[in-house]
C-alpha cells in the first residue's frame, strides 16, 4: 500500500490552477522529492498532504485512508517548514515537546523523548535556549526534532535547506539522508534545487505548471528525460527540436543530449558556431549556436579548444541522443 | 596639482555646519535640548509638583493649604466615601479593558490575517474615523442613543422586548432609570470610545505572527482552541497589554463620560476635578491623581513579570 497517493487531485485558486489533475503514489519508506520551479505546484501538493489546503477535486490517501475531511491536527504527518516556524515564546525543549504536550503525554516521558530527539539531531543540551539564540542550521535541526518526536508516518519538508549556506546545506543533505535511512519513515521534500533532489531522493517527481512532467529515479530524470522541460530543468541538457532531429535521424521527436556527450569534430550533419568559451577548471564550457538552437558542450581537459567565432561540426555516440515525447 | 577640497563655501552658516560636523556631540546636544527641557521641566516638573502637593494637607477651618509634610491626605483616600470612588473607577477600568479586548480581538485578527486591499482600507477607516470627530460630540450622541426616548428603547419596544430592558434596569448597581443614567451606559460609552486604542496595537502584534506558526501548531496536533491558547494568544500578548494600557489608563483618568452618562456616583477623574476646583482641596486632588499613576505602575510591573514583553 502506498504511503501517500494522489488521485486526480486539483487545487485551483480562482483562475489559477496551482495543482491540475495530479496522480502520484509515494511508497512507504521512500525518500521522495518534489522538484520544480517556483509556482509549479510542488509546495501546494505538500500543503495538500499536510492538510493546510483542501483539494478542489480529487482525493489524497494516506496509507489507504481518505484525507478528504480530515483537518491537519488529525493527520499522522508532520511538517518541517521553510521558515522553520519555531515558536519564539517557547524554549527549544518546549518547542520540540509541543506535539507531545498537546497529545497529553506525562511530563517525565515528554522530557525523555525530547532529550532523545535533540540528541538525534545533535543538539543535546540546547533545551533551555530560545530559538532566537540559535543559528540557522540549529533552528533547522530543532524544527526537524519537533516534527520527528511525534513519530509521524510521513515527514514533509518544505525547502528544508533553502535558508542555509552552501556548506551547511551539503552537510545537512548527508544528515537528512542518514536520518531517513535510520528511521525508515517516508520523507517527502519539496525543492527547486535539482542538485539537492538528485543527490538525496530515491525518486523524483518533476513539476511544471501544476502538473507532474515525469516521475522516476534520479538517473531516470537526469539521463532519460521524458519531455524537453525535464531535460532542460533537471539536467541542463541540450534540447534538439523535433524538426532538427528528424533531419538528423529520420524520427520526428525532440531529443536531449548531455553537454558532456557532445563532441567537437566528427560527422553527424550538424554544424554550429562557437559563441562563447568559459574555463571551468576540469572542463571548458563551449556555447554554440546551430541555426536557432543554442547548445552547450563541455570539453574535458586536454582536448583542443576552438576559438570564438569558429564554425565546428558536432558529433555524438548514437546511444547518447535521447528521444523524448512532447513539443520541442 | 589637483584640488582635493571642494571650493570652500564662505559665510557663517558654512562655518557652523563645519563646526557641527567636527563635533557630533554638540549637534546631539543642540537637537536634544528642546525636547529634554520640555520633558524635564514642564512635564516631569509638574508631575513632581503634583506629587509634592499630595503630601500637604488642608486646614479644614481656614481652607488654606498647610505646607508641611504629612500622610494625612493619603489616609483620607481610605475613608469609605473616597475609597468607594477608587474601587468604582478601577472596577470600571478593568471591565472596560476586558470587554475591549474580547470584542476587539476578533476584529484585529480579521484585519491582520484576512483583510486585503480595499477591505484593509475600510477597516482602518472604520477604526480611525470615530477618532476624527470630537469626543464630546460622540458622548452626547450616545446620551441620545441611550436615553429613555432614544433609539435603543424605541427599537426594543418595536420588537416587544421592552420588558427585557426594564428587567435589566431594575437590577442594582448596573441598572437605573434609563440606560443613559446607569453604570451600564457609562460602561458602553467607555468601551465604544476607547476601542480603537485596543484594536490597533493588537492588530499590529497579530500581523507579526506568521501564518506558518499557526499551521505548525495545527500540524503538531493542536486543535484551533489549543493553538489560540498556546501560540496565538501568547504571541499577541504584547499587543493586548499595550492596548489595555491605553483603555485602562484612559478609563481611570476620564472625568467627562461619567459626568454626562451614568449615575451621580463619582469616578476618580471627577473627584480630582471637584477637589481642585470648587472645593479648593488641592492636596486631596493631588492624592487622587497619584492613584492612577500607582495603579498603572503596578500593572506594568505585573505585565512585565508575566512575560508580556518577552516576545517584543
Amino acid at each position: 500500500m502506498p504511503a501517500v497517493s494522489f488521485d486526480e487531485v486539483s487545487r485551483h485558486f480562482g483562475q489559477v490552477r496551482a495543482v491540475d489533475g495530479i496522480n502520484l503514489e509515494i511508497e512507504e519508506g521512500e525518500f521522495f522529492a518534489m522538484l520544480g520551479p517556483s509556482g509549479s505546484g510542488k509546495t501546494t501538493c505538500l500543503r495538500l498532504i499536510a492538510g493546510f489546503e483542501r483539494p478542489t477535486s480529487g482525493d489524497i490517501r494516506l496509507f489507504g485512508g481518505s484525507m478528504r475531511d480530515l483537518p491537519p491536527y488529525k493527520r499522522q504527518v508532520n511538517t518541517v517548514f521553510q521558515d522553520y516556524a519555531l515558536f519564539p515564546h517557547l524554549n527549544v525543549r518546549d518547542n520540540v515537546g509541543y506535539g507531545l504536550m498537546i497529545a497529553g503525554r506525562p511530563k517525565a516521558e515528554r522530557h525523555r523523548e525530547v532529550e532523545a530527539a535533540l540528541e538525534m539531531v545533535r543538539l543535546g543540551g540546547y533545551g533551555a535556549r530560545k530559538p532566537s539564540e540559535l543559528s540557522g542550521g540549529q533552528r533547522q535541526r530543532v524544527a526537524l526534532a519537533r516534527a520527528l518526536v511525534n513519530r509521524p508516518r510521513v515527514l514533509l519538508l518544505d525547502e528544508p535547506l533553502g535558508a542555509l549556506d552552501l556548506k551547511l546545506r551539503e552537510q545537512m543533505q548527508e544528515e537528512l539522508k542518514g536520518l531517513q535511512r535510520q528511521l525508515g519513515i517516508t520523507f517527502v521534500f519539496v525543492t527547486h534545487d535539482q542538485g539537492e533532489a538528485l543527490s538525496m531522493a530515491d525518486r523524483i517527481a518533476v513539476f511544471n505548471d501544476g502538473r507532474i512532467q515525469q516521475v522516476g529515479t534520479p538517473e531516470d530524470v537526469y539521463f532519460r528525460p521524458d519531455v524537453p522541460f525535464v531535460a532542460d530543468f533537471v539536467g541542463s541538457s541540450n534540447v534538439l527540436p523535433a524538426e532538427l532531429v528528424e533531419r538528423l535521424t529520420g524520427q520526428r521527436a525532440p531529443a536531449a543530449i548531455r553537454p558532456e556527450h557532445l563532441r567537437l569534430g566528427g560527422e553527424s550533419g550538424l554544424t554550429a558556431k562557437v559563441t562563447g568559451l568559459s574555463f571551468l577548471g576540469l572542463t571548458t564550457r563551449v556555447s554554440l549556436e546551430a541555426g536557432e538552437t543554442r547548445l552547450t558542450a563541455l570539453l574535458p581537459q586536454g582536448v583542443a579548444r576552438p576559438a570564438q567565432g569558429d564554425t565546428v561540426s558536432l558529433s555524438w555516440a548514437p546511444e547518447d541522443l535521447h528521444l523524448m515525447r512532447g513539443p520541442a | 596639482m589637483t584640488a582635493v577640497t571642494a571650493p570652500a563655501a564662505a559665510g557663517p552658516l558654512a562655518r557652523l555646519s563645519d563646526a557641527l560636523w567636527r563635533n557630533p556631540r554638540l549637534l546631539l546636544l543642540i537637537l536634544l535640548a528642546p525636547p529634554l527641557l520640555w520633558l524635564g521641566v514642564i512635564y516631569l516638573g509638574s508631575l513632581f509638583a503634583l506629587l509634592l502637593q499630595s503630601f500637604f494637607s488642608i486646614d479644614h477651618f481656614t481652607g488654606l493649604v498647610v505646607r508641611e509634610f504629612t500622610l494625612r491626605t493619603y489616609a483620607e483616600l481610605f475613608t469609605p466615601a473616597n475609597f468607594d470612588i477608587i474601587l468604582r473607577t478601577v472596577t470600571m477600568a478593568v471591565c472596560v479593558t476586558l470587554a475591549s479586548a474580547v470584542i476587539g480581538f476578533p476584529i484585529a485578527f480579521y484585519a491582520a490575517r484576512y483583510a486585503r486591499g480595499r477591505w484593509r482600507a475600510v477597516f482602518y477607516l472604520g477604526i480611525m474615523m470615530p477618532l476624527w470627530s470630537s469626543y464630546l460630540v460622540k458622548v452626547y450622541a450616545w446620551k441620545l442613543i441611550l436615553a429613555k426616548e432614544g433609539i435603543v428603547t424605541w427599537a426594543l419596544d418595536k420588537v416587544h422586548l421592552q420588558w427585557l430592558l426594564d428587567a435589566y434596569l431594575a437590577l442594582p448597581v448596573v441598572g437605573g432609570n434609563s440606560l443613559s443614567v446607569s453604570t451600564t451606559g457609562t460602561f458602553l460609552v467607555f468601551v465604544y470610545v476607547w476601542m480603537p486604542f485596543m484594536i490597533l496595537p493588537m492588530q499590529a502584534a497579530l500581523e507579526r505572527v506568521p501564518v506558518s506558526m499557526l499551521e505548525a501548531s495545527g500540524d503538531l496536533g493542536a486543535q484551533p482552541g489549543q493553538t489560540f491558547r498556546h501560540v496565538l494568544f501568547p504571541l499577541a500578548l504584547p499587543g493586548v497589554v499595550a492596548g489595555s494600557i491605553f483603555t485602562f489608563s484612559l478609563t481611570l483618568g476620564d472625568y467627562i463620560i461619567p459626568q454626562i452618562i451614568g449615575t451621580s456616583r463619582l469616578f476618580i477623574g471627577q473627584a480630582v476635578y471637584q477637589h481642585q476646583g470648587v472645593a479648593g482641596n488641592i492636596p486631596l486632588a493631588a492624592a487622587f491623581a497619584v492613584v492612577p499613576i500607582l495603579i498603572m505602575g503596578l500593572y506594568l510591573w505585573g505585565a512585565k513579570r508575566m512575560g508580556a514583553f518577552d516576545a517584543l
